[in-house]
């Protein structure tokens, strides 16, 4: 090629040669190693009309969830469940690849990788949304709203739902014998049982050889192909995504798997420190 | 119209028995492919595996995207449609072999095949590959991966329930040994397409 300099290539002529210099001595345009995550912060309840909210920041990447609970009819196949239904919104505030309008694909991948997590973790045992069988269920619609979208949206939604699961209180519901109508005692809340902790790490693939963490939006953009893994506390996978791309050895996805074990300890540290902080004292 | 061939791939197990009815271990149903079988598209076929969305086709198309060599066409448009004739078990799987042996009779140029294996790991920890679909329901994990033919890397993952990483790298080199079968099937398949005309 005639007059491209590795050394001089600005980042807008040649987005992946500029890339690549980064990439040869171990680090990122931002100042990353490879296997670093971004700043991660989180804010528990700040929502007060949801029933449980928590916002995410990954870096840029801004994700806030809020849950709200309804009555509901239990379904018919089994009377003794009841509902956790997620939803992702990409609006185009946060992005301008996305248009206003039905959600587009990366919106429904997204609510289904939610949902697969959440069925696949058991992260709540349905059973206990279950107020009285066959008549009066629990129905939780989390809503999960982009704010800023700077790649690893995958992540940051996993962490919001997560947080926001924890900060759910349910009032106590009697069903009255004479009446069958349900009452609430609103003074008497209790918090969901929490059974298990998934935690989702995303990387993202270049050049078919080398595995980069919480890849930016950029780096999304510029890679062969991403992958991202949900682990428990126990070290049990909920979920393999890896949607198409280069390909990879089983030795690379061991390397993938040990990431994701340090970055579990990683978050669920971060969040028990946030919510015994907002313990009331 | 090109005649139909059926291709009995059946696999016998390490005890030299035959695969029927299937045991824990890596055996695959019997499989049949019928190629050209519609005359309007460019390349077409039906994968018959065992007597059995958005985020589906997202699966497929991407996993299309990162064998087809692309840059070979320019401005162009190539459309995988994939119908369903009848579900037994391991759908996604039988819908990338299928997408591939059709993207091979249309003659797009390719950087590898690839093939999909399906894994399912019942409540004991037993690996069954290529389940039916009661197996699939019974089943506590099921992991459906896509694996290139040139060094069997792993070009695409999804996968339902919980597993441990252990199982979950039984079950990648399960998928690999298993890919070796459809590979050698792909390649006897188009053989004898090519050595009849």
């Amino acid at each position: 090629r005639v007059g491209t300099q590795p050394s001089t290539t600005p980042k807008t002529v040649e987005p992946l040669e500029y890339y690549r210099r980064f990439l040869k001595e171990n680090c990122r345009p931002d100042g990353r190693e490879l296997g670093e995550f971004r700043t991660t912060t989180v804010n528990i309840g700040s929502i007060s009309t949801a029933d449980g909210s928590a916002l995410v920041k990954l870096g840029n990447t801004t994700v806030i969830c809020g849950i709200k609970a309804e009555f509901a009819a239990p379904p018919t196949d089994a009377p003794d469940k009841g509902y956790v239904v997620p939803n992702v919104d990409l609006p185009p505030l946060c992005s301008s690849r996305f248009r206003s309008g039905p959600p587009g694909e990366e919106a429904q991948v997204a609510s289904q990788f939610i949902a697969d997590v959440i069925e696949n973790s058991q992260i709540i045992q349905k059973e206990d949304l279950c107020i009285s069988p066959g008549k009066l269920s629990w129905v939780l619609y989390c809503d999960i709203i982009c704010l800023d979208y700077d790649g690893n949206i995958l992540d940051a939604c996993t962490f919001a739902l997560l947080a926001a699961l924890k900060n759910v209180q349910l009032p106590e519901v009697t069903i009255n014998e004479e009446t069958a109508l349900a009452e609430v005692n609103l003074k008497k809340k209790s918090y969901l049982n929490i059974r298990t902790h998934p935690v989702a790490t995303s990387f993202a693939v270049f050049d078919d050889t080398l595995l980069i963490v919480d890849p930016t939006g950029e780096e999304e953009h510029l890679a062969t192909g991403t992958l991202t893994v949900v682990m428990d506390e126990e070290g049990k996978l909920c979920c393999l995504h890896k949607p198409g791309g280069s390909g990879l050895t089983g030795a690379k996805l061991q390397d993938c798997m040990s990431r994701a074990v340090t970055r579990h300890k990683e978050v669920k540290k971060l969040m028990d420190e946030v919510i015994k902080s907002m313990k009331p004292k | 119209m090109e005649g139909v061939m059926q291709t009995d791939a059946k696999m016998r197990t390490e005890s030299g028995a035959e695969s029927s009815p299937r045991g824990p271990g890596c055996s695959l149903r019997h499989f049949a492919c019928e190629q050209n079988l519609l005359s309007r598209p460019d390349g077409s076929a039906s994968f018959l595996q065992g007597v059995a969305e958005k985020s589906r086709e997202r699966l497929i198309r991407n996993t299309c995207e990162a064998v087809v060599l692309g840059a070979l066409h320019p401005r162009t448009s190539i459309t995988v449609v994939l119908q369903v004739v009848s579900d037994a078990g391991s759908l996604l799987a039988c819908c990338l072999n299928a997408a591939c042996m059709a993207l091979v009779d249309a003659g797009v140029p390719m950087r590898a095949l690839f093939c999909g294996v399906t894994c399912a790991l019942d409540s004991e920890g037993t690996l069954v590959l290529d389940p039916t679909a009661k197996q699939e329901k019974e089943a506590r994990a099921i992991l459906t991966f896509a694996l290139d033919s040139v060094e069997r890397k792993l070009l695409m993952s999804t996968t339902k329930g919980l597993y441990s990483d252990a199982e979950l790298q039984q079950c990648l080199a399960a998928a690999q040994a298993a890919s070796q079968h459809v590979f050698r099937f792909y390649r006897e398949s188009l053989q004898r397409r090519y050595s009849k005309s």
